[in-house]
Parts: C-alpha cells; structure tokens; sequence
C-alpha cells in the first residue's frame, strides 16, 4: 500500500517502517527524513520522474550536501523540505512530523522555521538591505521595536551594518547572499537551505561565503542543507553528502569517504576537477602499450586513512624497484582523513606492469596502470 | 474673450481624464493582480476566472472608442442621467481606460522575477503579502510607466469625446477649427495638448525613474 493511500485511509503506520526505525535508531532523531520520495512533473512527452524512491536521513546541526549535475533533480529535492515543491508520492518528515498535509497556516509557521538562500539572491530590488531583511518579520507581524533589534543583530552577523541603506543593485554578489543569508535567519530557524547559493560568485567571494556558513552553522547549531553541483562546496563545509542522478541516490556518505572512494561513474565525474591529473604533455605520450622494453610505467595510487597512515613512500618506491619517478601528487585533509593520491612513471624495473600494481596495492587503496611513457 | 472657452476647455479635458483616469487606476491595479495571480502557475491559480476576466477585458479593448462611446449611451445615461457633458464622458473613458490600463499592469506584473515570489514565499509570506510586498512594490516603476501611457491615450480619447458633445479641448478644436476654420484657436488648442500630453509625459518618465532601484 502506498503511502499516499495510507494516510487518506488514516491507518497506522505499517508495521514494516516502524521495524525499520527500532533497527535504526538514529532514524528516530533525524532532524529531516524523506521516506520513498517521488516527484513527478507532466512534461510535454508525458510523464517525467524529477525524484524517485529518495530515502535519506538528515541529522541535527550537521551540513548535509547534495551534488548532482544539472537536471538530477536537486532542487526538487530540497524544495520538498520547505513545501515549495509539493512531492507525488511519498513523505518528508521534519522532526518526526509529516510536512504532507500541511495547510497554508501550518505551512507559513513551518517556512518561518526553514531559511533558504538562493542562488541569484532573490532580493527584492525595490527594498533597501534594511528593508529586505526586515520583511520576514514584518509579514509575521512582529512589533517594530523586535524587528529593529533583530534586523540590526543579523546585518552585524553578516557584517553589513553600513549597507543598510543601500538598495540590493548597488552591491556585489558577495554582499547580495549576505543580506541573503541575514534575511532567512531573521526568524531563528534551525534549518538552512542554500539553493547553489554560491554558484553565482566567483572563488574568493565563494570561500568567504561558505566560511559565513560554517561559522553560522557552529554557532547557531543550525542543520543546512545545501545543493550544489560544485565538489569544491561539498569539500569546503559539508559533513555528509549524497548524489544525486536521474532523480535517484546512487552515493552516499561521509564525504571523505566518497571523496577518497567514489564508487558511482558520476561521483568520479564530478570530482575529475578536483583530482591532480596527469601534465598534458605526459598524456599525450601515453600509450597503453609499450613501444620498447624501457618504457615507464605510469601506475596511479589513491589512499585514504586517518592521520599517521600516510604510506611510507621510502618503503614503497623500494618495493616497486627501478626508477620511480614522481609525476605528480598530493595529501588533501577533509574531516581528519587523509586523501592522497601519487601518480608515479616506473622504468627498469623487473616486473611488469600487473606485478607493479599489485605490489603497490600494500600501500594504497586503489592503484590503477595508467599506460607507458618512453 | 476668446480664451474662456478655451480655458473651459482646457478644464473639462483636466477633468475628464483626470477622474476617469483615477478610477481606472483604483480598478485596474486589483484587475491585473487578478489577471497575473489566477494565471495558470500563479499564486491564486483559477484558470476559469483567469479566462473569463481576460476574455473580459480583450472585448473592451477591441472596440474603436468611438464606437464604444456610442454603444454606451443608454448604460451612460443609466448613470449620469445625461449624455452630454463631463460627466457623462467620463464613463465610455473609463470603461476604455480601465481594460487599456490593467493589460500594461498586468505585463509589468509579470516580469516580476518567480525567484522573487519563491523567496517570499520560503520566508513565510501569505499569498496577499506577496501581492503588497512583493509583486507590486517590485512592479511599480512599470505601472506608474503604464499609467503615463494611460494618461496619454485618454487624452486622445477625450478630444473624441469631444467632438460628441462632452466639452473639452476636443469640442473647442471641433466647433472653432472644424466648424469655423479659426486656425488661431485650432493652433492653441495643439500649443496646449502638446504641452499637457509633455507635462504628462516628462511626471511619469521621472517619476518612474526614481522609484526603479534595480
């Protein structure tokens, strides 16, 4: 029985959800759950599945990432959780309570608990940065003495109290998710949504925003949930992460973990910017097989380990035997994990490109022959 | 003298546009909320009431004024009591000026950013906060544009009025440049429509201006 039927027939919740939630308790905590969600739109080829079957689990005060290329249905998703997008099928539970039935009242109360930032701002052009941050408390009826308090705290918090007077045109995108960000924590909410809020910014007015946020989120204990299709973003703040494609979760975890071990072929997409390649010149030259018996072997290694697991790289390069040559490498630290990764030329060694990968599997998770270089 | 009817003139057209351009504005604005917010997508979506009101205001807006002026004389005189003078102009002018009006609000309305209307409605607004809050503060600079438009066109309908027995600049032109071949009159009367219609014009372009922050 579906869901949807279920709760137009007002039957207890069937007995194997409730079996689900005793095996998992940290089910029972969870600040946002989605249960089987769907979306469906009426596109013009009839039916098109936005979402499909999400079941996740977003825990209090964490930063919950969600990447996905273009089109994989990231918006719809977090848009479920303040009710922006209504889903076809399934339920979004916000501490415990299902978001489904919600009538208007119940849904201005609920918004009011939910910032959202966006990713061209949505400031209203006609107010002033004052003005702008104001207008939630003012529709929520606050008196003007609170509002004033309130309004001046939050600018302080995003550090545009100068700007106050300043209409949203005369200032920099940085400024815009500013005021932003000050304008959907007016209300106190203890969930933030950030729809690509940085995906209009260029890099350093990216990292000052996102640092905004990791501030926000220490301090207020606010759980934020972001969408971006940028693995950058997911790095720099995010405490778990899902991925997102064609409407369904095809990864997630700890982002250390799908960073240092994307199972998924979009995973590894998206990340391909982020990982040291090897210099252009050498990919031209490389042949998958070799041209002469003195030809190096290309072998790329990947780990992943808490800190004092770093390989011995003495020890491995001797393993390996003959020339080993560092083509290009490097140790990233997210969330007290190591994530390296060495790319290695090696020549004149006695065995072959097989045995030389299996040997350095000793000191990596993932070793991989990339080809021949002479 | 012969600037008293002029100036006559000059006063009933004033007064003719100006009430009947005041009542479209009080009638047009909640017309092209109603048009924007019932459309299909829309905040108050009623595809019915969406319909009919357009339906509505394209019949309005496809009829000659001057043959509306004269198709409503007995429903002018339901009214006014009278089919001449002033008053009774006033009515074809604001059945014709409303419909006119609340299709340029109404595009004004619409080019309203949807983020705008998502974000109010992520904060917490109610759908007639959006409307006072958002939709029209956002689309003002547009509509006092499209009331200048208004403004201009009714003058020009006025002087057809005119020339139907409503007084007015129109009915001075007619009776003193038509009827009489008095060009100095004819020639004044332009000098002063000019002037009105610029006045108008340069009010609006400015005020406008300054009212559009993006």
């Amino acid at each position: 029985m579906t869901a949807a039927i279920q709760r137009q027939l007002d039957l207890p919740e069937p007995p194997a959800l409730a079996e689900r939630t005793e095996l998992h308790p940290e089910l029972n905590r969870a600040h946002v759950r989605f249960i089987g969600l769907g979306k469906t739109y009426d596109g013009k080829q009839g039916p098109v599945a936005a979402l499909q079957g999400i079941d996740l689990a977003i825990q209090r005060g964490e930063v919950f990432g969600i990447i996905g290329r273009s089109g994989a249905g990231k918006s719809s998703l977090i848009r479920t959780i303040n009710r922006l997008e209504q889903p076809t099928s399934g339920r979004v539970l916000i501490d415990q309570v299902d978001i489904g039935e919600y009538d208007e009242d119940r849904l201005v109360t609920l918004r009011r608990r939910i910032g959202m930032i966006f990713q061209h701002f949505n400031l209203m052009s006609a107010k002033t940065v004052w003005q702008n941050v104001e207008l939630p408390l003012k529709v929520a009826g606050v008196p003007k003495e609170q509002r004033e308090k309130k309004v001046r705290e939050l600018l302080e918090l995003v550090g545009l109290q100068a700007k106050h007077k300043a209409y949203p045109a005369q200032l920099s995108g940085g400024q815009k998710q500013r005021v932003g960000i000050a304008r959907a924590l007016v209300h106190d909410p203890d969930i933030l949504l950030c729809d690509e809020a940085t995906s209009a910014l260029d890099p350093e007015t990216t990292q000052s925003i996102l640092g905004l946020l990791r501030e926000i989120n220490k301090r207020l204990g606010l759980t934020i949930v972001l969408i971006t299709h940028e693995m950058a973003v997911i790095r720099e703040i995010c405490d778990r992460v899902v991925v997102l494609e064609h409407g369904r979760i095809v990864e997630q975890g700890p982002v250390w973990e799908v960073f240092g071990n994307p199972q998924h072929e979009v995973s590894q997409t998206l990340l391909a910017p982020l990982q040291h390649a090897l210099p252009e010149e050498l990919q031209s030259r490389l042949q998958a097989q070799p041209s002469s018996s003195d030809a190096a072997v290309v072998l790329r290694l990947q780990f992943t380990g808490r800190q004092q697991d770093e390989p011995d790289l003495a020890a491995l390069f001797a393993a390996l035997g003959g020339r080993v040559k560092l083509l290009q490498g490097g140790v990233e630290w997210i969330q007290g994990h190591a994530l390296g990764q060495l790319l290695l030329a090696v020549a004149g060694s006695k065995l072959n490109a097989e045995e030389l990968r299996q040997r350095a599997g000793q000191w990596a998770q993932r070793t991989e022959v990339l080809g021949y270089v002479v | 003298m012969w600037f008293d009817p002029l100036l006559q003139g000059f006063i009933d057209t004033f007064l003719m546009v100006g009430v009947s351009s005041l009542i479209a504005l009080l009638a047009g604005i909640p017309m092209a909320v109603i048009l924007v917010t019932s459309d299909k997508g829309g905040i108050y979506e009623a595809p019915v009431l969406n319909r009919a009101l357009g339906a509505f205001v394209n019949l309005f807006r496809s009829i000659p004024f001057l043959i509306l002026m004269v198709a409503l004389i007995p429903f002018t005189r339901l009214i006014v009591g009278t089919t001449y003078g002033v008053w009774a102009a006033v009515v074809p002018l604001t059945i014709a000026a409303t419909p006119f009006f609340a299709r340029i609000a109404e595009v004004s309305l619409r080019e309203v950013d949807h983020g705008l209307i998502e974000a109010a409605q992520a904060m917490g607004c109610r759908r007639w906060h959006i409307v006072w809050h958002v939709l029209l503060p956002e689309a003002l600079p547009g509509i006092v544009g499209g009331f200048t438009i208004t403004l201009v066109t009714m003058i020009n309908s006025s002087a057809m009025a005119g020339a139907i027995g409503a007084g007015g600049l129109g009915d001075i032109a007619y009776r003193y440049g038509y009827q009489r071949f008095d060009s100095q009159i004819m020639l004044t009367v332009i000098v002063l429509l000019v002037a009105l219609v610029a006045v108008i014009q340069l009010g609006g372009d400015r005020l406008a201006r300054g009212l559009n922050k993006r």
